[in-house]
């Protein structure tokens, strides 16, 4: 539903650059997938698409307006792991949600107001399939259905954009497809703009429409941090089968040179 | 021949070994208490558990003459109230101040180096003070029990928010919470087990401060009997008596951890 502008981003630690030049656009209704090897600046483009941490230079835009200081509601999170609230049950932690726009006080509702919010609940996690555990705790459930359990959550703030960070990445690989297909479902319903970091090229390929990568085209073997990662590939998937898409990742495989010297710029990051 | 390390008793004879160390102080007292009573009939050192059981029946059901108080329930009762409104107020002193000091950057900022540095006084050098200041009454043992207390709460309450996976504190922002709502949906109810597990382990200092307070400057408690009777090598009245602080020390533990349970059943399975 909501358009992201990322206008010459840059990211400096001190005198260490992590991302620079970054320049590009996702569209409304876009599953735009981050992929690249670990210390590329992919988790810490996501901090900054959470303003987690300041941006250095540049900026990210939503629908033409900067990202608010911290993060907010208009931008929702999955992370690989954390994501729900451990002293919650799966109802209240989907609830919580509806609770803390509607009663800004306390975050608790009561009455009428509640059993709307319940049932608001109640619908998406039969959707997610989770309707049969309402009253469990996150630790009685399994990793993918904790995750589904994040999802739902995430998507009862109504969130402009929802992000993906490594949500899949430690569940095992048949609840990984089953999490897959909702995903792409829930996604394909709301119309919603999706942004996913992952480092499994095969998710990225099957559920993306957009596949972007961030590496380094400049290097300085004598100061390795004085250069950042940019944007260095971008795929457009849009209306490919899943025969072209495994073309597409084949052909992406085929043109991955050898890392360039990892180890120097993966120092302090991650 | 397994491994010492890898043979384990079955419950039952698990529960049968926790005994013997009881039993086994137990019968060494009753051997050397006989032989002492045997040599001197009126031995003080080690009475036998006849001689103590009519010591603590003598202050428990018979109402002293002076007062009419039955000295062991009237010792018992003050010396809970006092530890009671101790840790009460530790507990309340510890959620306020540990949530902002673990919670707000500029909180910490202010007060983290002032915690840790009252954290470093001894409280009981600190008793001659609240004497002075607060003179001999209920509020300086009370005030004692809280010094002693409720900084380590607050430490350890601030450690485990900084602590808690921040994953959690940006999902909470992203679903829109402002601070208060953080406060009172996500930090106080994931805090509260912890912060009843930290009273736990504080319920030994705590003892240890209302009895250096009322061995001092009392007129009544536990604390203030035993170090009462000790002019008079008492020996029938102390030991019976530390086997009541003990206990009710081991019932205060047993309830706050029953209590816990009841209240958060989710903190055990996530730990």
């Amino acid at each position: 539903m909501s358009q992201i502008s990322i206008k010459n981003v840059w990211k400096e630690y001190g005198a260490v650059t992590v991302l620079e030049r970054l320049d590009f656009e996702i569209q409304s209704g876009e599953f735009c997938v981050l992929v690249g090897p670990s210390g590329c600046g992919k988790t810490t483009f996501l901090r900054l698409l959470l303003s987690m941490e300041p941006i250095t230079r540049g900026e990210i835009l939503i629908d033409g307006v900067k990202i608010a200081s911290e993060p907010a509601r208009d931008r929702g999170i999955v992370f690989q792991r954390y994501s729900v609230f451990p002293h919650l049950t799966v109802l209240g932690n989907a609830m919580l949600g509806v609770e803390l726009a509607e009663a800004k006080f306390g975050g608790h509702l009561f009455g009428r107001k509640r059993g709307r919010a319940r049932n608001a609940a109640t619908d998406i996690l039969g959707r997610v399939g989770l309707g049969h555990v309402l009253n469990h705790y996150p630790a009685q459930l399994s990793g993918g259905m904790q995750q589904r359990l994040a999802i739902a959550q995430a998507l009862l703030c109504q969130p402009k954009i929802l992000l993906l960070d490594e949500a899949f990445g430690a569940l095992d690989p048949p609840t990984k497809t089953q999490i897959h297909l909702l995903m792409l479902e829930l996604w394909k319903d709301r119309g919603m703009t999706v942004f996913m970091v992952t480092h499994d090229l095969d998710e990225g390929f099957s559920l993306g429409t957009r596949v972007i990568e961030f590496g380094k085209v400049r290097r300085d073997p004598q100061a390795p941090d004085a250069f950042g990662a940019t944007l260095v590939r971008d795929v457009d998937l849009r209306g490919q089968t899943d025969k072209e898409r495994s073309l597409s990742l084949a052909s992406w495989e085929r043109n991955t040179k050898s890392p360039p010297v990892v180890d120097m710029f993966q120092r302090g990051r991650s | 021949m397994t491994r010492v390390i890898n043979r384990r008793p079955n419950p039952r004879i698990a529960r049968l070994l926790g005994l013997v160390p009881f039993g086994a102080v137990l019968i060494l007292y009753v051997i050397c208490s006989d032989i002492r009573l045997h040599e001197n009939p009126n031995d003080k050192l080690l009475p036998s558990f006849g001689s103590m059981w009519s010591a603590i029946g003598q202050l428990a059901f018979t109402p002293d003459v002076r007062t009419g108080n039955y000295l062991f329930w009237a010792d018992t009762l003050s010396s809970l109230k006092r530890l009671a409104w101790g840790m009460g107020a530790s507990f309340v002193i510890a959620i306020v101040f540990g949530i902002a000091l673990g919670l707000i950057p500029y909180a910490a900022a202010l007060a983290n180096p002032f915690v840790a540095a009252l954290s470093l006084v001894p409280p009981l050098a600190l008793l001659p003070i609240l004497f002075i200041a607060l003179g001999l009454d209920e509020l300086s043992k009370i005030v004692l029990i809280i010094l002693g207390v409720a900084p380590y709460l607050i430490r350890e309450l601030a450690l485990r928010i900084e602590q808690m996976p921040y994953e959690l504190l940006v999902k909470a922002q992203t679903m829109g919470a402002s601070t208060f709502q953080i406060i009172a949906r996500i930090i106080l109810p994931q805090m509260l087990p912890r912060v009843l597990d930290g009273l736990r382990f504080s319920i030994g200092p705590a003892w240890l401060f209302l009895i250096a307070a009322e061995a001092i400057a009392s007129t009544d408690g536990l604390g203030y009997r035993i170090f009462l009777v000790r002019r008079y090598l008492a020996m029938d009245i102390i030991i019976p008596y530390v086997a009541w602080i003990a206990a009710l020390a081991f019932l205060m533990d047993l309830g706050l951890r029953v209590l816990s349970q009841r209240l958060f059943p989710w903190a055990r399975a996530s730990t």
